[in-house]
Parts: C-alpha cells; structure tokens; sequence
C-alpha cells in the first residue's frame, strides 16, 4: 500500500514541472498548459488527502476546481486567439501596450 | 515490491514525464500532445485512491475538454499566418533555481511533517455520496458554478467573434 506522501511528492513535483513552464515557456498557449499541470497537481493532493482522511469533501472539492479550470481554459484561449489575430505573436515580451 | 506500488510507479513515472514534455518540449504540438499523457495519468491515481466518478470526470473535462480546445487553438494559432510559432525559452538559469529551491522546501516539508497513517483503502462506489455533497452542503457553490460556467461561455463567444464597426 503506497503511504500518502508518496502521492504529495508526486504533486509537488508535478507542481514545480507546471510552475517551471508558466516562468520559462514564452508562448501563451504552453503557458495556459503549465497552469492545467499546475491545477491537476493541485487536485490530486485534494484527492489524496480526502483518502487519507477518509472524507469526500476533498472529492467535491475538486469539481469546483475543474469547473474553474475549463472557465480559465475556455477564456484564456479566446484572449490568446484574439491577441494572436491582433499582433501575431504569441509571446508574452511582445505585449508591452501597457509598459511605459 | 508489491503489485500496487508497481503501478503506482508506472503512473507516477508517466505523468511526471508526459508534465516534462509540456513543460519543456520547443515544438508546442507535442506539448499539447503530451499533455493528454499527463491527465490520463493522473485519471489513473484517481482510480488507484479509489475516487471512481472523480477519475471518470478528469477523463471527460480535461481529455474531452480542455485537451481538445488547446489544441483547436494551438492549429488555429498555426494556420491564421505562416509566422513560426516558436517555443523558445527565456531566462533559463534563474528560474530553474526558484523553481528548484520551492521544490526542495515542498519536499522536504512533506517528508519532515508526521502524517497520520493513511485508512485502508477501500473500494466503493463515491457517486451516491458526491451528489448527497452537492445538493446539501455545497448547494450554493453548485449554483454559483453554474454561474461561473455561463459567463464563461457568454465571454469566449464575446472575446473570439469578428468586430464589426457599427
């Protein structure tokens, strides 16, 4: 029986992997990916922990936050097609229309 | 080793390297691909910590979902002009050692915290119990969902159509 912090290892460094390609990737699209990384890491620790606690709210939990994440999946992608249709590029250092 | 652990391994072992192909890969279709890798695996933990409905629903959104609008948009952000869409990386060095140092504080926080012993683990069916949740105790967070899902519908038809000048 795998004990419960070999599961909060594996978020953690599905975490770092997911945070590591929002700060170094420079397109918008693989950004948006890192971040689903980011949220599946996060449920899967709301998982592991509802099982260890022998409790379902860490199950409910997650379906609120899949719900957030196709509400920010959804939206992101329109921006990113909209920003591309505008300025043809996809990477974040081109965006300066606000940097004074 | 047990059989169990076996698995665990395999699972572990192919989510963690499909997450390293999106994260780290320069051509964005095999990050988009891969990522399909990264949610099944981790269908497949669900599965294993025994939250049946929880992996079957991680299947539907995400695969279903959200895998295929990223990749609508990653064809569509290829097709609409013949600019390379490049993947390169920035500011390499300094990330990897923030990113390393927040890893390194996760990990060792977790192996110094004592947990409880995990309970036996046993199999049942969690649907029932799930929708018991959403009607009674977390009826208005269900709601506000729905809410939030219906603004996201009405502002990606908003954002993605064509302006047209009055």
């Amino acid at each position: 029986m795998v004990p419960l912090h070999y599961y909060l290892f594996l978020s953690a460094i599905l975490f770092a992997i997911g945070a590591a390609g929002v700060v170094i990737r420079r397109n918008l699209i693989v950004v948006l990916m890192s971040i689903e990384l980011m949220l599946n890491a996060v449920n899967l620790t709301f998982i592991a922990f509802a099982r260890a606690l022998g409790s379902m709210e860490g199950q409910v939990i997650v379906f609120f936050v899949m719900t957030v994440a196709a509400a920010e999946a959804v939206i992101g992608l329109a921006i990113i097609i909209s920003v591309f249709r505008h300025r043809q590029t996809l990477d974040p250092q081109e965006m300066l229309l606000l940097r004074w | 080793m047990e059989i169990s652990a076996l698995v665990f391994y395999l699972l572990a072992a192919i989510t963690i390297g499909s997450a390293a192909i999106v994260a780290f890969s320069r051509n964005i279709v095999y990050s988009a691909f891969s990522l399909l890798g990264t949610f099944a695996g981790v269908a497949g933990i669900y599965v294993f910590l025994g939250a049946d409905f929880v992996a079957g629903v991680q299947i539907l959104i995400y695969v279903g979902g959200i895998l295929v609008l990223i990749l609508f948009a990653v064809m569509l952000t290829h097709r609409i002009a013949d600019v390379q869409i490049t993947n390169r990386s920035a500011g390499m060095i300094p990330a990897v050692v923030i990113i390393a140092v927040f890893l390194g504080l996760l990990i060792q926080s977790i192996r110094d915290t004592p947990w409880a012993k995990a309970k036996e683990i046993v199999y049942l069916p969690t649907t029932a119990a799930i929708g018991d949740f959403f009607l009674q105790h977390y009826l208005l967070p269900f709601e506000l969902a729905s809410l939030v899902l219906l603004a996201a519908l009405i502002g990606a038809v908003v954002l993605s159509r064509k302006e047209t000048k009055e």
